[in-house]
């Protein structure tokens, strides 16, 4: 028998390796740099072991095992690429490629595929079996996320997220065997909320988000006489750097603001500006709310659409409570088609805004009718930051060499604060510096509140975040929800805080359903640090203190327009139609 | 009550599910546990064809069969048995078991689950048994854990065939003689069972049962789907695996129609889970189809089925070539 301890000594490929009890065979394998290929593996979700392509031989047992799945245990020898496991490796490639119609083409995964990476390694020939589900479905939540079914390989990463970390339960398994699919529930008090968690987990882009690219391509090719502006989240710019083989969290705005002047757009704005103004708007209504004994209580974050679709969807009675503030996005959108409009002496209809983001729901948020102004939508298209990555390979450009830019606008890069909003914990840190100041600026401790900068209980990975906060004398009850999973937690007690933010994907946005896949918490963590550098380095590290947004708040008010650009309203829905 | 167990181990009582492990072992792990809740599972699935003497141990011994899962019960402490039935023994033992079950002290300490129909020959694998128990998905889990430690609910199950539960009663009367039930079928049309010693040859088993044709055949030996198959010359083999013996006219059969009925077979039943036994079943079917008895020598084919056994997620997609390939081998090369 092969015995466990502490320090367990095995050999793969003829080389000893030291592997700590609990720890996979794959585990110490990717410690030591010894490639095993992996498709239904995902560091977050619970081990699965259906896809069968990380097989390895252990000396003694006639069959191959999972590495994925195989405890280390001492004395194994494993080989890796024995002809066992050549054989059944390549041969379940092979089956999982024709269980996937290749749509490459107008994949956004195209450049990055970890499927077609591994037929490259392996030289598989991927068309060794005839594509057999060519008359599946493509289901559409939305116009956000997609799941196609002709090209999913059944690894079930998707139902995984949605059920178990997300706790939705919007996808099942429906069928059995080759016959097997994955659907929406039949049930009818479960809904999308859109946040591509499905996306970002599954390994071959059968779940994607639906793109935008190709209009946005066309937009650009012709631009008939538009002015194209393009803006880009918080989070985008400590991920996006990973597509192109920049160290995790490292701050790519500069590079951004090239790549997309490249790509032909006339005017890069940062969404940090959007995010200052939502800061100013929400702090603000915070402090009316705290003021006006009437009011609801807690206050609830709203710039997470797929959080507000979940409130619209499944819980209404929680409308009262979320922020009329409309969303970064949504605000500098507005924005640009009014006083940026207005400044440059262009026509609102002859702007086309495209916003760049961490996010599918983003999408979904940029078609809501309620937000028109005079007719117009603030935001014309929604890119991911997978599909602008994607625009850039395929325009070749050499994004890690290009030369730094500034957006260089009437419009600033925004504070400290708004960087921090790609974070869980950040909108309502970036509130607390804003609210914290407005109590107390014209008392004695002003001087004290405006040293006051990070409220650091609100950071981290965890999924529900307390914190007690005083403002001036004023105690408040905080809560920070980190993933959409985690909220049962919170309704349970709403009486008991003052304020509340939500976001629905582990992490916040850095984690976000539109983010730069491979995706996982240990990734995240380090956008989420390069995230706090970066709002450590800013001069300007208030929403309050970015002047350029006060300015814009005072050109709003002044031209009767606090209704239309700064805030929004909610409804009841119903369950969309798939 | 230790002393059940030491004779188990000198009986050497293995599992009577089909997969041989000795009973004692598996015993001694759930005991072992320090978990306070412990579960039985009696395993009454029996879903693979030409395999039905599960049955005929519930129609002629069915209180000596419970009183091998009352010594369980109370060797395990267990908090409660599951019944897991097959839809017909379901509806027919049902009201038996609940009055001998009663009757022996279980009152209260026993469920009937029904295996769901059309839930295939997945439905009877143990793991799978835990996840329909639990309204999960029908298909295996991940092992380790093992059921033994980590089975229903989370906690420590025993789960053991319905044949073994018989031979551990005879077991603690001192009455078992090592013997086995044998259920013997002609071209998938069922004979009847025999309870014969468990040592004896193939051969031996059609002899001594009268069952030994006169005319040229060849038998399909511990299940009709993926028992294996073997020529006249090999009967001096004991029947391993599930004690099943099928015969079939070397002559009269037909290669296609057979090798067919074992791919549809597995295509068919495969729960889906893994990419070998989904996917590679679905291509064994299809390439067949298309090409007959070609298939016998393309390199492609029998990777599918090395395969299928190298790497597939449960035992049951392990055994799903099995079949065909000792058919080819075996017998079709004698035609």
């Amino acid at each position: 028998m092969i015995k466990k301890n502490n320090k367990i000594k095995i050999k793969i490929d003829d080389k000893i390796y030291i592997a700590a009890d609990g720890e996979t065979i794959l585990d110490v394998a990717k410690r030591n740099n010894i490639f095993l290929p992996t498709l239904c593996h995902h560091p977050d979700l619970k081990i699965k072991a259906n896809c069968r392509v990380c097989v390895v031989e252990v000396k003694g047992l006639k069959r191959l095992v999972t590495s994925c799945s195989t405890p280390a245990c001492s004395g194994m020898e494993i080989f890796t690429n024995s002809e066992k496991v050549k054989l059944s490796r390549d041969t379940n490639l092979k089956l999982i490629f024709s269980a996937h119609i290749e749509k490459c083409s107008s994949c956004t995964s195209k450049f990055d595929c970890s499927l077609l990476d591994l037929a490259k390694r392996y030289k598989i020939n991927i068309a060794d079996f005839k594509d057999r589900k060519d008359k599946r479905k493509t289901y559409k939540f939305a116009n956000s996320v997609e799941i196609d079914g002709s090209q999913c390989i059944d690894c079930r990463n998707c139902i995984d997220v949605c059920s178990n970390v997300q706790k939705i339960g919007y996808l099942k398994k429906t069928g059995k065997g080759y016959k097997q699919e994955v659907v929406p529930v039949d049930d009818k008090n479960i809904d999308c909320i859109y946040c591509g968690q499905c996306a970002l987990h599954c390994p071959v882009a059968s779940a994607q988000e639906q793109y935008n690219w190709d209009d946005v391509e066309k937009i650009l090719a012709n631009k008939k006489g538009k002015t194209l502006v393009a803006m880009f989240a918080p989070s985008t710019r400590v991920s996006i750097g990973e597509m192109f083989g920049l160290p995790y969290g490292y701050n790519s705005s500069g590079l951004m603001v090239a790549a997309l002047k490249k790509l032909g757009f006339d005017q890069v704005v940062d969404v940090n500006f959007g995010a200052d103004v939502t800061t100013m708007v929400e702090a603000g209504e915070l402090l009316e709310r705290l003021a006006n004994k009437k009011s609801r209580l807690p206050m609830i974050t709203s710039c997470c659409p797929a959080w507000v679709k979940y409130v619209e969807f499944k819980r209404p009675d929680l409308i009262p409570h979320l922020t009329s503030s409309r969303s970064p996005q949504i605000h500098l959108g507005g924005i640009i088609k009014t006083y940026w409009a207005e400044k440059k002496k262009i026509k609102a209809k002859d702007i086309v805004t495209i916003s760049i983001m961490p996010c599918t729901a983003k999408k979904f948020e940029s078609k809501r009718e309620e937000l028109k102004i005079g007719g117009n939508y603030p935001i014309d298209h929604v890119l991911t930051v997978r599909e602008l990555a994607f625009l850039i390979k395929k325009n070749n450009i050499d994004f890690k060499n290009l030369k730094k830019t500034k957006s260089n606008d009437i419009i600033n890069d925004g504070s400290g604060a708004g960087v921090i909003y790609g974070a869980s914990g950040g909108v309502m840190e970036s509130a607390l510096r804003t609210a914290n100041h407005l109590v107390c600026k014209d008392s004695k401790k002003a001087k004290i509140c405006h040293t006051r900068l990070e409220f650091k209980d609100v950071r981290g990975l965890n999924g529900i975040k307390e914190a007690k906060i005083d403002l001036d004398g004023n105690k408040l009850n905080v809560a920070i929800v980190n993933g959409i999973g985690n909220i049962d937690g919170i309704l349970d007690k709403l009486g008991k805080y003052h304020y509340i933010e939500v976001m629905a994907c582990p992490g916040g946005c850095i984690g976000g359903g539109g983010q730069i896949i491979p995706s996982s918490m240990e990734i995240v963590k380090k956008r989420m640090e390069g995230l706090y550098k970066s709002d450590k380095k800013e001069k300007i590290r208030t929403a309050h203190d970015n002047k350029g947004a006060i300015d814009v708040l005072n050109w709003v008010k002044s031209n009767d327009l606090t209704k239309n650009v700064l805030h929004t309203k909610y409804r009841k829905r119903e369950r969309d139609k798939t | 009550m230790k002393n059940i167990l030491e004779k188990i181990e000198k009986a050497k009582l293995i599992g009577r599910g089909g997969a041989c492990f000795p009973v004692h072992l598996k015993w001694m792990a759930v005991k072992s546990s320090k978990d306070k809740v412990k579960y039985i599972v009696v395993n009454g699935a029996e879903g693979e064809p030409g395999i039905y003497k599960d049955g005929y141990i519930l129609d002629n011994h069915l209180d000596d069969f419970l009183l091998g899962v009352k010594t369980a019960f109370d060797f395990i402490k267990a908090e409660k048995i599951y019944f897991y039935l097959n839809k017909k023994y379901y509806d027919s033992y049902r009201n038996k078991i609940t009055k001998i079950a009663n009757k022996i002290g279980l009152k209260d300490k026993f469920i009937f689950v029904a295996k769901p129909l059309n839930s295939g020959y997945i439905a009877g694998e143990e793991t799978s048994i835990l996840n329909i128990i639990e309204g999960k998905n029908i298909e295996p889990r991940i092992r380790p854990p093992f059921p033994t430690c980590n089975g229903l609910y989370g906690k420590p199950t025993l789960i053991n065939n319905i044949e073994t539960f018989y031979n551990v009663f005879l077991v603690s009367k001192n009455k078992f003689k090592n013997e086995r039930f044998y259920s013997i079928n002609f071209a998938q049309k069922n004979k009847g069972v025999y309870i014969l010693s468990d040592d004896l040859s193939i051969k031996q088993i059609l002899e001594q049962t009268k069952n030994y044709p006169k005319y040229d055949f060849f038998v399909q030996i511990g299940g009709d789907a993926s028992g294996e198959v073997l020529n006249g010359s090999q009967l001096d083999r004991k029947v391993d695996g599930a004690g099943s013996i099928t015969i079939y006219n070397l002559k009269k059969h037909q290669s296609e129609k057979l090798i067919k009925y074992w791919l549809s077979f597995f295509r068919d039943n495969s729960c889906g889970q893994c990419t070998p036994c989904r996917e590679g079943t679905y291509r064994l079917h299809e390439m067949f189809e298309n090409n007959g008895m070609k298939m016998k020598d393309d390199v492609r084919f029998q990777n599918l089925c090395d395969n299928l056994f190298l790497s597939s997620f449960c035992a049951l997609g392990n055994a799903a070539p099995v079949a065909v390939l000792s058919y080819l081998k075996n017998v079709y090369k004698l035609l």
